[in-house]
């Protein structure tokens, strides 16, 4: 989806010389994405990889005209560095890691309320799998071999799940336009809805598979939108109906602890938004593919 | 991370929060003592477990005399005190909060959580205290009043007098409080926490605004910066099959079923259990070890499904992506020299390399049932049960 990365994206990795950002960073490079360089305070002026190392965005951004980032620096770091990427001029930020403090993130939420629309970044997770426009970029953790180039659109809180659905597109010779990894925490920089609406006016993008899970109104809230203003179809799978309530499963947002967050509601709820429910997690192809076949 | 009321109690007293007369006991002969240094005439006996209705639960006890005090401590020392939080297994009493009685007017609640909507803190606040949020929202809803507070500039004076005058509170006491509520607002913003809850929050016969009692938890991501905080944790009151797991790095969830899971990320875990009970079983844990799935990880996670008795089948699910499935495989194949395993054992493998993967558990000589997809594990894994 060319509104979030292309093959034209021009992306740094926050946090590049430690071992996760070195890592991804040269797998990004293998996928074909278009990595400039990278941001560690204290480096800068080094080379690692073979590409430059700024000490702050705003450089990298000057120098190399970066316009999307990823960020590998741990969670106690990582408000400070999404904020500065937005402030540095980066469109898009993916932050990748896990265990950022709630608090922070509404800190970044609220700081990027500065920003008119049009220059206001997007911030994609944290404790997600990133996003990957295959054949294109990857601005992401995943295995870009495993998705197959196509038309279908992918949002997922979880990584594994959305690999295991984008596996079973490919199995089914069904390809993706964008995957979209939004994580697994309670507040998180773009929601479905944030997403849906994108893929809505993506001209490479038919249809929509969302990947929920139990917790939270964000599921919710994207059918509403899908109900009121989307043409092209939604197809949903909800994981945890079988998860207890009041407890955490795994991910810090998969906790229920209010009416419309349980998988049985929000099926029930998007059911009435006349969004296509996927049944169990081993039919996520099938139900986009029989809702192919009807368009 | 839960805390104890009595911990909670002290943390809302810093920020301006009355609180009731009271001390902490280990034991009947301490008890006694703190009751005659509380003074008064009526002392509170309160269990300290981290789940609430510990009233109905026989873990709050009210006594006349520092003797029945004692006794009332004695007999709650060391009790398993089974509540509808805590599950039949019950939480263990190892710490007693003894507490001057409070003469009551009026019971309130007052609670804050996040708002995953709003992404502000929202303050909730009825005047059918006493009761479970749950049960408020159920049976007067109309009771209820809510405030979304703006993180970046904090709770204002007016917005905790609204929720006071909303309350019906006397105009001589809404000073207080707003105070109170302010109070609670700090705990909350400045200890990274994601609830406190005031219920009941009274106003005693001699005009006090004071908490009776306090639940409190806190961000588990935020506990790197919360020093003080963290050192509240209570091991003994935590499930000890989840302490082994937060201990190295696994999410483990028990619940109560007899199908354990090995699998990698949340979402697939969650679903591969969605998977199990649509085939007719039930699962005995959730257990994600993680997206990378890293040998090391897969080892422990073999240790901590087998420490659970009632684990019948093993199921593993790891979609492998940059961790190749060959390399997950020889991580699944080591586990196994380690641990020896005495029920049937389902492996599905998917992702990257998934050929290599189930050719070198094959050649192995392990003993296993191989699965294909997520529906055939979870088939095989409830026929394997069922033989």
């Amino acid at each position: 989806m060319t509104v979030l990365v292309d093959k034209n994206s021009r992306i740094i990795i926050q946090g590049f010389t430690g071992k996760m950002g070195s890592f991804h960073a040269d797998e990004m490079i293998k996928y074909g994405s278009n990595v400039v360089g990278g941001v560690t305070p204290g480096k800068g002026g080094s080379k690692h990889l073979n590409l430059p190392v700024f000490n702050t965005v705003k450089d990298a951004v000057n120098e190399t005209g970066a316009d999307a980032s990823i960020l590998f620096v741990p969670p106690a770091f990582a408000a400070d560095s999404a904020m500065e990427a937005a402030d540095a001029g980066i469109k898009i930020c993916v932050a990748i890691v896990d265990g950022i403090p709630s608090h922070d993130m509404i800190r970044i939420k609220r700081y990027m309320r500065r920003y008119t629309k049009s220059s206001k970044m997007t911030l994609v997770g944290p404790n997600c799998a990133g996003i990957i426009s295959p054949g294109k970029s990857m601005l992401g953790i995943m295995p870009g071999h495993i998705y197959k180039e196509g038309r279908i659109g992918i949002i997922s809180r979880s990584g594994t799940l959305g690999y295991e659905a984008a596996q079973q597109l490919k199995n089914l010779n069904i390809g993706v336009s964008t995957s979209v990894g939004i994580g697994g925490d309670p507040i998180n920089g773009s929601s479905f809805r944030d997403i849906i609406e994108k893929f809505e006016t993506d001209n490479e993008t038919d249809a929509i598979l969302m990947i929920g899970e139990i917790g939270g109104p964000q599921e919710v809230a994207a059918g509403e939108f899908a109900k009121e203003n989307m043409k092209k179809p939604v197809i949903a799978y909800i994981a945890g109906l079988t998860a207890p309530k009041g407890r955490v499963m795994g991910h810090a947002g998969a906790i229920v602890s209010a009416y419309g967050e349980s998988a049985i509601e929000k099926v029930e709820i998007l059911k009435e938004c006349g969004i296509t429910i996927s049944k169990n997690p081993s039919v996520m192809g099938d139900t986009v593919k029989s809702v192919l076949e009807k368009m | 991370m839960d805390i104890h009321e009595y911990q909670a109690k002290k943390i809302l007293s810093n920020f301006g929060v009355t609180i009731p007369r009271g001390g902490i006991v280990y034991s009947p002969e301490n008890a006694e003592n703190k009751a005659r240094e509380i003074g008064g005439s009526r002392w509170v006996v309160k269990a300290q477990i981290h789940s609430g209705a510990r009233g109905k639960a026989g873990g709050i006890i009210v006594c006349n005399t520092p003797l029945e005090v004692a006794q009332a401590t004695d007999k709650l020392l060391g009790k398993k005190l089974v509540t509808n939080q805590t599950g039949p297994e019950g939480k263990i009493v190892n710490r007693i909060y003894i507490e001057e009685a409070t003469d009551i007017e009026k019971e309130l609640y007052l609670g804050l959580v996040f708002d995953r909507s709003s992404e502000s803190i929202m303050v909730v606040a009825s005047t059918e205290g006493g009761m479970s949020v749950e049960e408020i929202s159920k049976e007067k809803p109309e009771t209820i009043i809510r405030s979304k507070i703006e993180v970046a500039v904090g709770m204002q004076n007016f917005q905790a007098r609204e929720l006071a005058f909303g309350l019906g509170i006397e105009p001589d006491l809404i000073r207080r409080a707003s105070d109170t509520i302010i109070g609670c607002y700090k705990a909350f913003s400045e200890l990274d926490a994601t609830m406190v809850e005031v219920n009941p929050l009274v106003i005693s016969k001699q005009k006090q605004i004071l908490a009776l009692d306090c639940k409190m938890s806190f961000d588990n991501n935020a506990m790197f910066r919360r020093s003080q905080v963290s050192e509240l944790r209570d091991k003994t009151q935590e499930d000890s099959k989840e302490i082994f797991a937060s201990d190295r790095g696994l999410n483990y969830v028990s619940l109560d079923g007899n199908i354990g899971n090995i699998i990698n990320g949340a979402g697939l875990a969650m679903a591969s259990m969605d998977m199990i009970k649509l085939a007719g079983g039930a699962p005995a844990n959730f257990l994600d070890v993680g997206g990378g799935a890293t040998p090391e990880k897969i080892v422990k996670a073999f240790k901590l499904v087998t420490m659970d008795e009632k684990v019948k089948v093993i199921l593993v699910n790891i979609f492998a992506g940059i961790n190749r499935c060959d390399w997950v495989a020889e991580g699944i194949v080591e586990a196994l020299k380690k641990i020896e395993i005495k029920v049937p054992l389902v492996i599905r493998l998917a992702g990257t390399n998934v050929e290599k993967g189930n050719q070198i558990l094959k050649e192995s000589k392990i003993n296993y049932i191989e699965a294909n997809t997520l529906e055939d594990a979870a088939n095989k894994a409830v026929a394997a049960l069922n033989k």
